[in-house]
């Protein structure tokens, strides 16, 4: 079974997918498109599952492939899967087929084929980008992303995406290209070293002289803090979300943005641990603004989509706090955070999507009262407000808890600013919740049919309400797979966790810290 | 008195360039005795069956190139003036592609309604009686086939030419001609001839300078043969003053030739007015020509003098991609877009120019500059030609449109001619999975190798100013409302068909498995001297 090419297959079946869409019959009003779509979504998924049973949690790289590609640039399709690669892999299975569902009528304001095709085309990327092994490779996928990224806002959404398309892409594109040079200068130093190799394996263990390696560092880490996003290059973030329909915007946040995130841990921690030290300080400022500033922001915001997508600029900062600060605890939270910021951002997405289709409008101002009319709406938007806003009992308590402690570990003042981040998401989000779902005289709903959520509506957020509170209580079928990540990367760092402060029995600081929050 | 000896000439290696020679002196005759009726026919024939021809004979060459220490391959011909070697049969091979593709573009005569794009009688004067009368009576001037065949040789003996004077020729042989056919377009005829006239005294002016470079290093070393000149330099023998104006002089005229910054003024003038199949030919060939010249030169006659010519050409790359690619955001006519384009990507080329190295500070395997920039070329080629054959589909009443506001819309309109314009734009932004990514890589690559990394740097900043533009015009086409009546796409027939196919093929193919190609730029080896 491991020397099939599970990996390879997985990132084929999308994208077969969507050229066997794009060519589908162009009849009006089909839903052919939409059907074969989330057959070809369906099935990455059940292969994905059937995959993640033959993971061994402690086993490093797994289902690895590798072929030599362009021999001439040392340059590997090589593809291989480690616990994180695993977690963003499956999230990204799980939300391309509920995202297909929830854009059932989003689809149509546009060409079907063309909205299910990209979308195919984007899972396939994502999922080479998670999975791939070289880092050449990781920068074709990874710039590939942005095309069907690009049709997809550009096509798809409110008046005024055509900007936010272009606005997008070039933000992207200047991140990639700052990243190409630094991936160019990989190639000289690895071709100084003896013979050229773009190989992760092959590059970890290079000798990269220091002045080097901070300069290589900076390329990337520019290209994720674009990606993820953080401040101060966040800018494309809320007028993308605001414009695309919130399909398409949990693609992108969800997935998309996590490229930043998992970039920063496997290839600027796995490639340049010495510089990722050196460069801890700035991003963790960078990081704690990032959770301020992101949350003060959305709190001001009067569009829906935009609160949304600012309170992500938020949760990308824990991410990123979890990440350089270093430790078990911030490493397993912020891997954690990536999956729960995923379902429950999505979830907020999807039923804000929801939402604005009944009341016609995306501003909080024009919005009042809505729970009298769709109690079930309003209720599954309340839990996903709260998810977001760190509730106890939700997914997200979880990581973000993990983040903190770590942070205050690191340094007090790092901790403290963060935990104010808490008050504030409780401040959008219940603010925002008042505002819209509260009050006496409800906005008129105008769609036909049922107001309350329909089944195929309860059927896409079944699944991450599920999730959400799932792993809200358990969260240890996640940490199984990330904690043994996590060390193996600060191994690999040359970071070992100081001695904890708090006296803990259990001899797995991570494992402790969840059996007390639970 | 010296008695007369006949020089040898190895015509077993030089075939396919005297093919293409015969063709176009055939061609001559053609016009002269085959009727006015049959000579479209029969020049086209000619003309295609002359570069497939030696197409075939390029890759005989090939098969049959002498090993000499397993670097570089070929061997000096005709007198030591011209050198079939590795690199030289490798631009062969891509000149005459890119001429068959160009020369297909040439004969294309269902877009002006059975008319080429060419005028009918060129010496007629725009808007006069005479012209409206050839018009009607649908003449045609297939002159341009055998125009065409010359600047072929031109360009084919310029890489290979192995003395300044050789050199020279083939720089006037590949001109002349296309002096000519940039003014015979059949539409805006007024501004076609400008551009000719434009490009002609521009270039006269620049031949002049390479001349005078020549005769300066002729003065310094002695000798005009590119051998002889490299011994010259590497002992010092004589005047430096005299080397280093004669190199400035060479460069000017090869500099001029690939509209490097600051000889790029007469680019976009000349890409508008000309035909754009003539466009589509030039921008393609005479790149590909004169870059291979320029490296024969930098390599061989000074490559060991490296220290005087590169720091030259780091200001030189870093110049023209700024405002090749600064310029073309402003443009509102998408061919002097793809002008300003291309003078960006000679920036990027010089950059790989730039990136040589002393083959013991290769490690092994790794990429040389010559290789790079040899890819490049063709990535460059084939988007090129590509991009320009698009722009003849795009037609209203008043011929092509090539005013960019009048694409908008254009992918509702014609979702297939808009998506292949829109990945050879991607690939000109060096978006992966496009083969201009592959070869942006390159020359980055052995430019950062070579320890140019602030020319890098400036690359990745203009490539991040030129991702503007393409992506303005995919998103014009895509995601604005088309203006008045909207864009009219014209179905090609087969001729223009095979080339955009034939250059999306390409472009798409050296994205994803470009390593044939790299490697036969690698076999290629050195240039030998």
């Amino acid at each position: 079974m491991n020397d099939f090419p599970w990996l390879t297959l997985l990132i084929v079946v999308p994208l077969v997918g969507a050229v066997v869409t794009a060519f589908l019959p162009r009849a009006r009003g089909s839903a052919l498109p939409k059907q074969v779509g989330l057959a070809f979504s369906g099935l990455t998924l059940v292969l994905a599952a059937v995959m993640a049973t033959s993971y061994a949690t402690d086993g490093g790289m797994q289902l690895e492939e590798q072929h030599s590609w362009i021999s001439a640039a040392g340059v590997h399709y090589a593809l291989g899967l480690d616990g994180l690669g695993l977690l963003m892999v499956l999230l990204t299975v799980v939300l391309v087929p509920i995202v297909l569902v929830a854009s059932w009528a989003d689809a149509d304001q546009g060409s079907p084929h063309a909205f299910v095709g990209w979308v195919l085309a984007l899972e396939a990327m994502s999922l080479a980008v998670f999975t791939a092994t070289d880092v050449f490779l990781f920068y074709v996928v990874f710039e590939a992303t942005l095309i069907p990224a690009y049709f997809l806002i550009g096509g798809f959404g409110r008046p005024g995406r055509s900007r936010a398309a272009v606005k997008f892409l070039i933000y992207q594109l200047v991140g990639g290209l700052v990243m190409l040079a630094s991936v160019i200068g990989l190639y000289a130093v690895s071709s100084d070293a003896g013979t050229p190799s773009y190989l992760l394996s092959d590059l970890k263990s290079l000798d990269i002289g220091t002045q080097t390696e901070r300069w290589l560092f900076l390329g990337f880490f520019v290209a994720f803090a674009i990606k993820a996003p953080m401040f101060p290059v966040h800018t494309w973030l809320a007028d993308t979300t605001e414009k695309a329909t919130t399909g398409t915007s949990v693609l992108l946040v969800c997935v998309l943005d996590k490229i930043g995130t998992f970039g920063m841990l496997r290839y600027c921690l796995g490639l340049f641990p010495g510089a990722s030290q050196w460069a801890t300080p700035v991003v963790v400022v960078l990081a704690l603004v990032s959770i301020v500033y992101g949350a003060f922001v959305a709190i001001g915001q009067d569009d829906v989509l935009r609160l949304i997508g600012l309170t992500s600029l938020s949760h990308f900062g824990f991410i990123v706090l979890g990440i350089f600060v270093f430790s078990t605890q911030g490493g397993s939270g912020a891997v954690l955070y990536m999956v729960n910021h995923g379902m429950g951002t999505a979830l907020l997405f999807l039923i804000a999507g929801f939402m604005i289709r009944r009341s016609g409008t995306t501003l909080i101002s024009e919005m009042r009262g809505i729970e009298k009319v769709t109690p079930v709406l309003a209720g599954v938007f309340l839990v996903a407000g709260l998810a977001g806003a760190g509730l106890p009992g939700l997914a997200p308590f979880v990581s973000e808890m993990l983040v903190l402690i770590s942070a205050f570990n690191h340094a007090w003042w790092a901790g403290a600013v963060a935990v104010t981040a808490i008050v504030l998401a409780a401040i959008y989000m219940l603010w925002m919740y008042q505002r819209t779902m509260t009050g006496p005289t409800p906005t008129p709903v105008a769609v036909e049919g049922a107001p309350d959520l329909g089944r195929r509506e309860m059927g896409v957020v079944a699944p991450l309400l599920l999730g959400l509170v799932l792993f809200g209580f358990f969260p240890m079928p996640l940490l199984n797979v990330i904690n043994p990540y996590v060390e193996s990367t600060l191994a690999e760092v040359g970071v070992t966790d100081e001695p904890s402060v708090v006296p803990v029995s259990d001899p797995v600081p991570a494992g402790s810290v969840e059996g007390g929050q639970e | 008195m010296n008695d007369f000896v006949k020089p040898t000439i190895e015509y077993a290696q030089i075939w396919p360039l005297l093919v293409v020679f015969g063709v176009a002196c055939a061609g001559v005759l053609v016009e002269a005795f085959v009727g006015r009726e049959n000579r479209y026919l029969a020049q086209a024939t000619l003309t295609l069956g002359g570069l497939v021809a030696a197409l075939a004979g390029v890759v005989t060459v090939a098969l049959h190139l002498e090993d000499l220490d397993g670097i570089a391959h070929g061997s000096i011909t005709t007198e030591g003036s011209i050198a079939v070697d590795g690199p030289t049969v490798f631009l062969w091979g891509l000149l005459l592609i890119l001429s068959i593709a160009g020369a297909l573009l040439f004969t294309e005569r269902r877009l002006e309604g059975g008319l080429t794009d060419f005028a009918g009688r060129a010496s007629t004067i725009p808007g006069s009686e005479a012209e409206r009368q050839a018009s009607t009576m649908g003449v045609e001037q297939t002159e341009v086939y055998p125009l065409l065949m010359f600047s072929v040789f031109g360009m084919m003996l310029f890489p290979a030419a192995n003395d300044l004077l050789m050199m020279f020729v083939a720089l006037e042989v590949m001109s002349l001609p296309l002096y000519l056919l940039s003014g015979l377009a059949r539409r805006r005829r007024l501004l076609s001839q400008e551009a000719a006239l434009k490009y002609f005294l521009l270039g006269a002016f620049s031949s002049g300078f390479f001349l005078y470079g020549v005769a300066l290093i002729y003065g310094f070393s002695g000798s005009m043969s590119l051998a002889s000149i490299s011994e010259a330099v590497a002992n010092n023998v004589g005047n430096q003053t005299l080397l280093l104006i004669g190199l400035g002089m060479l460069s000017v005229g090869l500099l001029f030739k690939v509209s490097a910054v600051p000889f790029q003024s007469w680019t976009p003038d000349v890409y508008q007015g000309a035909p754009t199949s003539v466009t589509a030919f030039m921008a393609a060939g005479t790149k590909v020509a004169a870059f291979g010249a320029m490296l024969r030169l930098f390599y061989v006659a000074f490559g060991t003098d490296r220290w005087s010519w590169q720091p030259m050409l780091w200001v030189i790359a870093i110049l023209t991609m700024l405002v090749g690619a600064v310029l073309a955001v402003v443009q509102t006519d998408v061919k002097r877009m793809l002008a300003y384009s291309s003078v960006a990507h000679s920036g990027f080329i010089i950059t790989g120019v730039l990136g040589v190295q002393s083959a013991a500070a290769l490690a092994k395997g790794e990429i040389t500059s010559l290789q790079a920039v040899l890819f490049y070329l063709v990535t460059y080629g084939f988007a090129t030609l590509g991009a320009f054959a698009v722009v003849t589909l795009v037609r209203d009443s008043g011929g092509e449109t090539t005013a960019l506001s009048r694409w908008a819309g254009l992918g509702r309109e014609a979702p297939v001619v808009a998506a292949m314009f829109a990945f050879f734009l991607l690939a000109m932004a060096g978006i992966p999975l496009t083969s201009g990514f592959v070869g942006k890589w390159a020359v980055f690559a052995v430019a950062l190798s070579a320890g140019a990394w602030p020319v890098v740097v400036v690359a990745v900043l203009a490539s991040m100013i030129a991702a503007f533009f393409y992506i303005r015009v995919i998103w014009l086409m895509y995601f604005s409302d088309p203006v008045g009546e909207g864009p009219a796409v014209t179905r090609p027939s087969l001729l223009t068909a095979t080339t955009i196919g034939l250059a999306l093929g390409v472009t798409l193919l050296l994205g994803i498995l470009p390593q044939p190609v790299l490697d036969l730029a690698g076999r290629a080896g050195e240039f030998i001297r």
